[in-house]
């Protein structure tokens, strides 16, 4: 993979980081990430729990220096230059971390004369009215509900104008129509030239990204757009519907070629990377009983395969 | 090209949250105007308090008339409760050693005849001083006993007798402690007692509670640098430490009638730097301690050597040379002797400059480690 760029092109990257490493003892959280994020892109950071993601984003706002690795966010190295970085980059971070003896106003206040924001009362007052919060402004922040919760740090992130916005899970544990709403909201900010990275579980909002990379045991496993993510996977996957689904899934789960076998309702899914073996696989024990039909996998089906895939090969 | 180190809006911006954070935390600031009440009731009253009617016995080798008056006018003092009258040397000895008497008063035999030839005869009052502050008050009105005494018993021509220095010569024999404190030693020394009990716990716990919940991730997220948060996070406790040193002044005044001869302004002045060296100390120790429990416990390991070693609680020159080698380096030792010489002797700046300098190097040294210790990473 490219790590290098002509410093002409680099104008485009807001991030661009080569090697990133991190080490906890001896244990390698973070294990050489490259990665490149364009300016408006809202780019999706995915992996299984403990693949290092919070890890790797604590390092790009400054707040954890790398073992190994180089690179610049905003331009600014992300070794020496923290300072400047954190002026402009505005963090969500995964546990909710405002203050809750604090109310909604107080803490989007504190942030704001933090930052110095010009016209600060101003501000404060247009960021509670676009987040809705203007009603609830003097509750304290520690008697919101977790909903409320991400929209009052989605704010407080946002209060200073920031040019990149890393989004920790953000979404975990809000209601589907207040995640679309969200999403609605993060999107109209990167039409406006903001940048996000922003990690995720939910496989609905990794394909609202622009670009997706996901993560296992620290190690990059693919990235690019969702197309490419799924083409460059090569899983091949089939489905079935038909009588005795639990009968045929243990059924399939014996054969050499099938590694996942899902069921989604009244559908299962069977993928495998080696495509011929899963054919053949699947016409040992196929019986006109059931409907097969091939296909194009699913980025959860790609993700889990990614996963196991690691899991034989890192640990 | 480093952003400035030091800038004021983000100092204020901390500032201001830890006043509305103080405010939100009723029970804590309570403890921060209760707990200098509370010492004041305990220390002022319980050690300052006038105590009378102490144990005492009588050894009167005397029983004439003379003696009789005095006795008798030692009891009216409302200090002494004679439980024993004329035990044996060695019995009364007893009685002071394990503490059943608290006084050993002794006439002699020749105290009446004496007192009438005018040679000022000697009685001599030994004393229990192991509590020095319980045994002061009842020896100097015992003092001022003795030269009003015998006014009626020494009518005519014998009024000569009453001249100065008085017609009785009391000798005051303290037993093991001969150190002797003022009560009025106690209240300014509670000043810097309260001080470092609250200052220091208070800070100590500003960045562990931070750390422990979750918020120091933002905070160190956020462009603040460490001195803005160290400073900021004082600012509002030198109020809260100003609030108790006024409140401690007025009951010193009201309550206790502590002589106030010197310049209150000074004294205000002052403590702004020892205040300073405590929210300093505690605020390095909050970036040293793992979690608040941690801190509180560095706290009250700083606090007992300064309640203990600083001169507050026994005399500083009668304390073995290391424990005075502890107690020069603590600031409450130094604050101690700037209040109580200002309060008590009408000290200037002049007098208390040597024991300003010692703060000044303690709050530079305790701020220094802080802003050292303060890591701005979560590594
Ligand atoms: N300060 C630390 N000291 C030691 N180990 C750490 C530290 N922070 C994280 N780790 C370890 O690093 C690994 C990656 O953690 P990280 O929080 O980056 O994962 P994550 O991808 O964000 O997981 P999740 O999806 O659960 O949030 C975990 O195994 C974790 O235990
Ligand atoms: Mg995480």
């Amino acid at each position: 993979m490219a790590a290098h760029f002509p410093s002409a092109a680099t104008d485009d990257f807001v991030i661009d980081v080569a090697g990133v490493t991190k080490r906890f003892g001896d244990k390698t959280v973070v294990n050489g990430i490259n990665l490149q994020v364009r300016r408006g892109e809202i780019y999706g950071f995915l992996g299984p729990n403990g693949s290092g993601k919070t890890t790797f984003i604590r390092m790009l706002c400054g707040l954890l220096t790398p073992d190994a690795g180089t690179g610049t966010c905003l331009g600014y190295d992300v070794r020496t230059q923290q300072a400047e970085i954190k002026r402009h980059v505005g963090y969500m971070t995964q546990k909710f971390s405002y203050y809750e003896d604090l109310s909604i106003r107080e803490n989007l206040d504190f942030i704001a004369r933090i930052y110095a924001v010009p016209d600060r009362a101003a501000v404060v007052q247009k960021s509670l009215e676009r987040l809705g919060l203007q009603n609830r402004s003097h509750q304290l922040a520690g008697q919101l509900s977790g909903g409320w919760k991400q929209r009052l740090a989605l704010a407080a992130c946002l209060i200073h104008s920031p040019q990149l916005l890393l989004l920790d899970e953000p979404t975990a544990g809000v209601d589907p129509k207040a995640r679309r709403e969200f999403w609605d909201h993060i999107h109209q900010l990167t039409a406006d030239g903001l940048t996000v990275l922003i990690t995720t579980h939910y496989m609905d909002e990794a394909e609202r990204c622009h670009r997706l990379a996901y993560l296992a045991y620290g190690n990059l496993l693919t990235r690019g757009t969702l197309d490419e993510v799924l083409t460059t996977a090569k899983l091949s996957t089939w489905t079935v519907v038909g009588p005795n689904l639990r009968v045929l899934a243990d059924q399939l789960r014996r054969q050499p070629g099938v590694e996942q076998v899902v069921a989604f309702g009244t559908t299962l899914h069977v993928s495998g990377r080696d495509a011929a073996l899963l054919a053949a696989a699947i016409a040992q024990i196929r019986t006109p009983a059931h409907q097969w039909t091939q296909v194009r996998s699913g980025l959860e089906d790609v993700f889990i395969s990614l996963m196991d895939e690691a899991q034989d090969n890192f640990s | 090209m480093n952003p400035p180190r030091f800038t004021f809006h983000r100092f204020w911006a901390i500032v201001l949250k830890e006043f509305i954070q103080m405010k939100r935390d009723r029970v804590t600031f309570g403890m921060m105007i209760g707990i200098p009440l509370m010492q004041l009731i305990i220390f002022g009253f319980a050690i300052n308090a006038d105590p009378k009617h102490l144990p005492a016995a009588i050894r009167s080798a005397d029983q004439g008339p003379f003696a009789r008056t005095l006795i008798v006018a030692l009891k009216n003092s409302g200090y002494f409760n004679f439980v024993r009258e004329a035990p044996t040397e060695s019995e009364a000895q007893r009685l002071l050693q394990v503490g059943a008497v608290q006084f050993i008063i002794n006439i002699p035999e020749d105290f009446s005849r004496r007192l009438l030839r005018g040679e000022r005869p000697t009685v001599l009052i030994e004393a229990d001083a192991t509590d020095p502050a319980a045994v002061g008050p009842a020896v100097s009105a015992t003092r001022a006993l003795a030269e009003s005494v015998f006014n009626r018993d020494l009518p005519g021509p014998l009024s000569r007798l009453r001249a100065k220095p008085g017609p009785v010569d009391f000798r005051i024999h303290a037993h093991y402690n001969p150190e002797n404190i003022t009560q009025y030693n106690i209240v300014p020394g509670l000043m810097g007692v309260v001080l470092t009990m609250t200052m220091v716990v208070i800070t100590a716990l500003a960045i562990t509670r931070e750390r422990e919940r979750g918020t120091m991730e933002n905070l160190l997220a956020t462009p603040v640098r460490p001195f803005e948060v160290m400073t900021g996070k004082i600012l509002p406790y030198i109020a809260v430490g100003y609030v108790q040193v006024t409140l401690i002044l007025l009951a010193a005044h009201f309550i206790f009638h502590v002589p106030m001869d010197g310049s209150f302004m000074l004294l205000y002045g002052v403590s702004l730097f020892f205040i300073a060296a405590n929210l300093a100390m505690g605020i390095t120790f909050s970036t040293l301690a793992k979690n608040q429990l941690q801190a509180v416990q560095m706290a009250f390991f700083f606090f007992l050597p300064s309640i203990l070693l600083s001169g507050f609680m026994f005399p500083f020159r009668g304390m073995p040379e290391w424990a005075q080698w502890i107690g020069t380096c603590l600031p409450n030792t130094h604050f101690l002797r700037i209040a109580r010489g200002i309060l008590l002797k009408g000290n200037g700046l002049a007098e208390i400059a040597p024991e300003l300098w010692p703060l000044l190097l303690f709050l530079t040294v305790a701020m220094t480690v802080g802003v050292k210790r303060y890591r701005q990473t979560l590594d």
